[in-house]
Order: structure tokens, then C-alpha cells, then sequence
């Protein structure tokens, strides 16, 4: 069996989030991570081989500098690892990433393909459901539990107030939330393999033939970003003296302005 | 130093298992109870940490120093007495069997050991023979095929769950000093091995120390550890690598007082500013960070030049040991100071850092002991 994990390196934004005078995010400053959703997708797929003895690889889109997530991925215990990077494909919006990154998945053999719910930086949780488009795949998405049986999946998929058990036959496409486990430690060995005994494949623009230049890079995106900002920090707080009926009506009415509630 | 980006992952990953798994919590009921936490053991061991400078084909994970002082180091940042833990297996329980262990021996002790499945502890120290182990009266007799072990060890770190103790003793009753000594994998279980009550510490409370004593223990000769009457140039080899673990050790608790310091002066106010605009305090910062940059491109270096084989790599080990460890005690005893009267209760960190620093110029040699390592070497 052959599962594809699709991986994002995002800002860590846990300690904050900074951004450059112009407004678009200063990426330099903020240390760069495994997106912890995508983690949670590697770790079940890790999980699955060491029950079932499948194959994964690891793929992501990306600057160069990934290849760091990648080496944490096969020291994790990914059996290979492929980067796909080339100027041509910066700028992407969700459209021209899950072109690109399924004309990559082309290339390969799966039978199950995982991605993350969503990644923390961009926020859209499409570039799964996407993928599964352009491949003709069913999509079973926020994926709490993924059991393999036989030749299928058995997921849990999670709402807002219940969960569904949905069964899949593969190959197919599945994005997992962060809930679903708690993703394994490196070994020092294993971080000793993922250097000196394993290879990360880099493919660019080039190696990429089932892919038209009319859906990648900015210029294959439908979408552009206008203008990015700040939130508006907070003014000063304001103190009322009323009496507790007018007080909690006063509130209420302020969270609804605000659309709070 | 720059770090090679595997060893800047490596770092990570110490880190990221250190701040995750060292909960507060566990390092509460450590301090309080003294006792050895399993749970925590057997994570770290799942995940190769007790071999981590241990060959493949003896269990471990075959890094080289460096990563194995980050491994301390990360450790200690959030906990000192846990980087003691992961420590053990890969120094002085695993070290004089690497150092002279026969293919026999190695299988049998340092496979389970690396795997953390055992524990080998190192008994050197005696009542009467600490900075002086040449001094030591454990006697080992020869009897036919065994030996018959009487004496008494004391300060042995991991003594009361230790499966395996190496333990020294003089097998040439005629010699005198450091002559004469040979080593032995007891084991723990054998009749006659005992351990004395757990010391009551002030600090690194959650490894238990105790005595190891010896009445008539018949160890085969299969267990002699190296060449007989031999041991001792063993044991203070073995001692070169123990000390760049005590020295990251130190240096990781140093990091993590400055830490909680910087975060501390930031925060507390008086006079209606953070206390970190006065410059007396923020001078103290500045001198604790730059104390602790110096330790840390020491030891990086002394342990790339050990695993270089560089023969200044003996004397560069007791360097790093003695102005890391005393570094640290500097460091921590500022931290206390900056935190104020906060500083000396038990709910902020800097205490523990403070208490668990002690040790630091006293086990694996003193600090005097490491300035007769470094002087002889110089005068040589």
C-alpha cells in the first residue's frame, strides 16, 4: 500500500504572528514548521505502516528551505520525500497549489493520499479537497480516527456537534485535524538516516508535464491577495455604572454591534 | 559554533520532547518525592534517547558528542535531573563497557542498556576514597573461577533500581594507589549486593543516590570487565566523557534560569517600570548570556575534538566541566537574585535550577580535581 502525505512549511505562529511595513507577513522573523494539522496526517500515516508495512511519502510545494520539514518527516519515518519547487510556482492561491501539487501526485503510486485539515498561515482548508478534484478522488475531510480495511477506509469525520463513520474505497483522499493524534518524536537515528542515508527529491516546473502554465505561479491564480494588515488592536477599555439588569442588557447590546453574538 | 542542520534538528528535537514531556507536574512530584519516574523513563527510551551515543549494533542510535551534549543540554534547559536520566546509559554506565567490553559482555549489558530495557550504573566512589579513588578499600579476591567482592560504595547515582552496577575494587592486594584495581558488572541481584537508604539531596531530587555495599558477592570471571588489575586508566577515561555530560548538563540549566530571568524582569514591575530598565539588572542579563555563550562554544568544541580524537580532548573535557559547572552556579544564583524574594520559594523555577546547579562542580570531579586534570596537563 502507498500513502501520499501532502505537507505544508508554515510560520510558526504560536509565539505571534509579525508582519513586514507593508503589510504582507514577515516570514524571515517567525520559525518555520511542519503544519500541525499535515503533522497529524503523517503520524497516521505512520501508523498505518507500522500496522500494514505501507510505503509513504512525504510531498510538499515549496522554497527550498523545506527540505529541512522533509528530513523531519523521513526522521519521523516517511520512506521518501519529494520537494517541489521553481520560481514559476510562487505566488500560488489554492487553485494553482492543488494543480501543481496534484500533477506532482500523478507521478506517483498511491492508494490513499493525506493532507492536513487546514494550514495555520493561509487558513482556506482547500488545497485537499481541491487535490481530490483535479485526481477524481472522493474527499472525506476532518478526519478524527482513519481506520484501513481491507481494500478501504473506515473515517470518523467530525462536526461541529457529531461525528459520521464514512467508509471510502481507495484510492482516496483524506485531510486530518490535529485532534486525531499525538504525532511521534524524531530518533537520533532516525535524524541520522534522513541525512546521510536518504535522498529528498526535488522536482521543478519541468518535471511536471501534466500540468498547464495557464494554472500555476500568481499568474495561474484566480484569486489575488489585495492587501493584507494588522488587526486593530483594541482601544482602551470603557467602565459602566449601571445597574446590573441595564448592565448585562448594555453588554448584550455591544456584542451584537460587534457581532459577537 | 554554527550548527550542521542535522544537529540543529537534533536540537529540536530534544527540545520539543523536553518542553512537551517534562511537565510541571513531574518535576513537582520528582523534587518532592525523590523517586525515580518511570513513565518519563520509558518514554525517553522509546525513543532511542538512552542510546543516543551508543553504536547501531549495540542498540543505540550512533551519534556522535555533539548531539549527545545537546541531548544534555535541551534536557537541562527544562529539567536537570531528567538530562540525567538519558544520561547515565550513554556515559558512565555505558562507557567502560565500550571502552574494553568483550563482544559477550557488550551484547549482554550494552544492548538492553542502549535500549534503556536496563539499568548500569558506575561505582567508584567510596566512604573514604572520593577525589582520591586510588584510595579505595573494595577488595576482589580470586576464588577458583569467580571473584569474591567485599566493600562498601557510596554516592552511586541509580544505585536502588540499577540492574548492573560497574563496580571497582582492587584485585592486586600488594599494590597501592591507583595500581592494582580491576573492574566488575555486578549484578544487582546477586547475594550479598545491597543498597543503603536513598541519600536525603539538595538537589536533583528524583534520581536516587545510595550506597552499593559488597558482602562476599562471587561475581564469575566472565563479568571482569577489561584486563585484570587494569581498571582505573578505565575509569578516568570513562570519567573524560561523563564530565562533557555534566558540562551540558550545567550549561543547559544556566540557559534555562536566564530564561525565566529575562522573562521575570520583563514582567515585574516596581517603581512603575519593568525592573529590566534598571541596569543593574539588565547588566546581570547581559553577563549571564554572555557567560553562557562562552560555555557553550567550549564544550561544542571540546566535543567535536573529542570525537576528533584530538589528544588535547582530556584536558579540553575538564575545562569545559569546571567553567560550565561553575558558570551555572554564578548564573543561577543572579537568577534567584533578579527574581527577588519570589526567587527563593519553591513555586518559580530558578530554586530548583539554583539547588540542582550545586552538584554540578562536585560529581564526575570536583572542580579542584578538574584543575589538577587541566594543570598537570599544561606542566606535563
Amino acid at each position: 500500500m502507498n500513502i501520499v502525505v501532502c505537507i505544508k512549511q508554515v510560520p510558526d505562529t504560536a509565539g505571534g504572528v509579525k508582519f513586514n511595513p507593508d503589510g504582507t507577513l514577515d516570514r524571515a522573523s517567525m520559525l518555520a514548521i511542519m503544519n500541525p494539522d499535515d503533522k497529524a496526517g503523517l503520524e497516521a500515516a505512520l501508523r498505518i505502516k507500522d500496522a500494514t508495512g505501507a510505503k509513504v511519502t512525504v510531498l510538499t510545494m515549496g522554497l527550498p528551505k523545506a527540505d529541512v520539514m522533509l528530513r523531519e518527516a523521513m526522521a519521523m519515518g516517511a520512506d521518501e520525500a519529494i520537494l517541489v519547487t521553481d520560481r514559476v510556482l510562487g505566488g500560488a492561491d489554492t487553485w494553482a497549489t492543488s494543480s501543481t501539487v496534484a500533477a506532482a501526485v500523478k507521478k506517483l503510486d498511491y492508494d490513499l493520499i493525506i493532507t492536513g485539515r487546514q494550514a495555520i498561515d493561509g487558513d482556506t482548508a482547500q488545497v485537499g479537497p481541491q487535490i481530490a478534484e483535479h485526481l477524481g478522488l472522493p474527499v472525506i475531510s476532518y478526519a478524527e480516527d482513519i481506520k484501513v480495511e481491507g481494500d478501504s477506509v473506515v473515517v470518523k469525520r467530525q462536526y461541529e456537534d457529531r461525528y459520521h463513520m464514512v467508509k471510502a474505497k481507495m484510492p482516496c483522499l483524506i485531510t486530518a485535524l490535529s485532534e486525531l493524534n499525538e504525532p511521534r518524536y524524531m530518533t537520533p537515528g532516525g535524524i541520522f538516516d534522513a541525512y546521510d542515508e536518504k535522498e529528498v527529491t526535488v522536482w521543478g516546473r519541468a518535471d511536471l508535464t501534466d500540468l498547464d502554465d495557464a494554472n500555476i505561479g500568481l499568474a495561474g491564480s484566480p484569486t489575488k491577495i489585495a492587501k493584507a494588515s494588522d488587526k486593530v488592536a483594541k482601544g482602551a477599555g470603557e467602565k459602566v455604572n449601571l445597574d446590573p439588569t441595564e448592565s448585562v442588557n448594555y453588554l448584550m447590546e455591544k456584542f451584537r454591534e460587534k457581532h459577537i453574538i | 559554533m554554527i550548527l550542521s542542520k542535522e544537529h540543529e534538528l537534533m536540537r529540536k528535537n530534544f527540545r520539543n520532547f523536553a518542553e512537551t514531556e517534562f511537565t510541571k507536574e513531574i518535576q513537582d512530584e520528582l523534587d518532592e518525592t525523590g523517586e525515580f519516574n518511570w513513565e518519563i523513563w520509558n518514554k525517553m527510551a522509546k525513543y532511542g534517547f538512552a542510546g543516543t551515543k551508543i553504536p547501531v549494533e549495540y542498540g543505540g542510535q550512533g551519534g556522535d558528542t555533539l548531539s549527545y551534549v545537546l541531548m544534555n543540554e535541551e534536557f537541562a534547559r527544562v529539567c536537570p535531573v531528567l538530562a540525567i536520566y538519558a544520561n547515565t546509559p550513554n556515559s558512565l554506565g555505558g562507557g567502560p563497557l565500550l571502552a574494553c567490553g568483550t563482544e559477550e559482555q557488550l551484547q549482554k549489558y550494552l544492548t538492553p542498556a542502549a535500549q534503556g530495557k536496563k539499568h548500569i550504573v558506575f561505582a567508584l566512589t567510596e566512604p573514604g576514597a572520593g577525589s582520591d579513588p586510588g584510595s579505595m578499600t573494595t577488595k576482589a579476591v580470586q576464588d577458583g573461577e569467580y571473584f569474591v567482592l567485599n566493600g562498601r560504595k557510596c554516592f552511586i547515582s541509580g544505585a536502588p533500581f540499577a540492574d548492573y552496577a560497574i563496580v571497582y575494587a582492587r584485585t592486586d592486594l600488594q599494590s597501592k594507589g591507583p595500581k592494582g584495581i580491576s573492574m566488575f558488572i555486578v549484578d544487582m541481584k546477586l547475594p550479598g549486593v545491597s543498597c543503603g537508604k536513598p541519600e536525603h539531596k539538595m538537589g536533583i531530587n528524583g534520581y536516587p543516590t545510595s550506597d552499593i555495599i559488597l558482602e562476599d558477592v562471587r561475581v564469575h570471571q566472565s563479568d571482569l570487565l577489561g584486563p585484570l588489575h587494569k581498571g582505573y586508566a578505565v575509569a578516568m577515561k570513562t570519567l573524560d566523557g561523563g564530565r562533557i555530560g555534566v558540562a551540558a548538563q550545567s550549561l543547559g540549566c544556566a540557559q534555562g534560569a536566564l530564561e525565566e530571568s529575562i522573562a521575570y524582569a520583563k514582567e515585574r514591575k516596581q517603581f512603575g517600570k519593568p525592573i529590566s530598565y534598571n541596569q543593574g539588572i539588565s547588566f546581570m542579563l547581559a553577563d549571564m548570556a554572555t557567560e553562557i555563550e562562552a560555555a557553550r562554544t567550549l564544550l561544542y568544541t571540546t566535543a567535536q575534538a573529542k570525537d576528533a580524537g584530538d589528544p588535547n580532548a582530556s584536558m579540553l573535557c575538564s575545562m569545559a566541566k569546571y567553567y560550565c559547572s561553575e558558570m551555572a552556579n554564578r548564573v543561577c544564583a543572579k537568577a534567584v537574585q533578579i527574581h527577588g524574594g519570589y526567587g527563593y520559594i519553591k513555586e518559580y523555577k530558578v530554586e530548583r535550577f539554583y539547588r540542582d546547579a550545586r552538584i554540578m562542580t562536585l560529581y564526575e570531579g570536583t572542580s579542584q580535581v578538574q584543575q589538577i586534570v587541566i594543570s598537570r596537563s599544561l606542566l606535563k
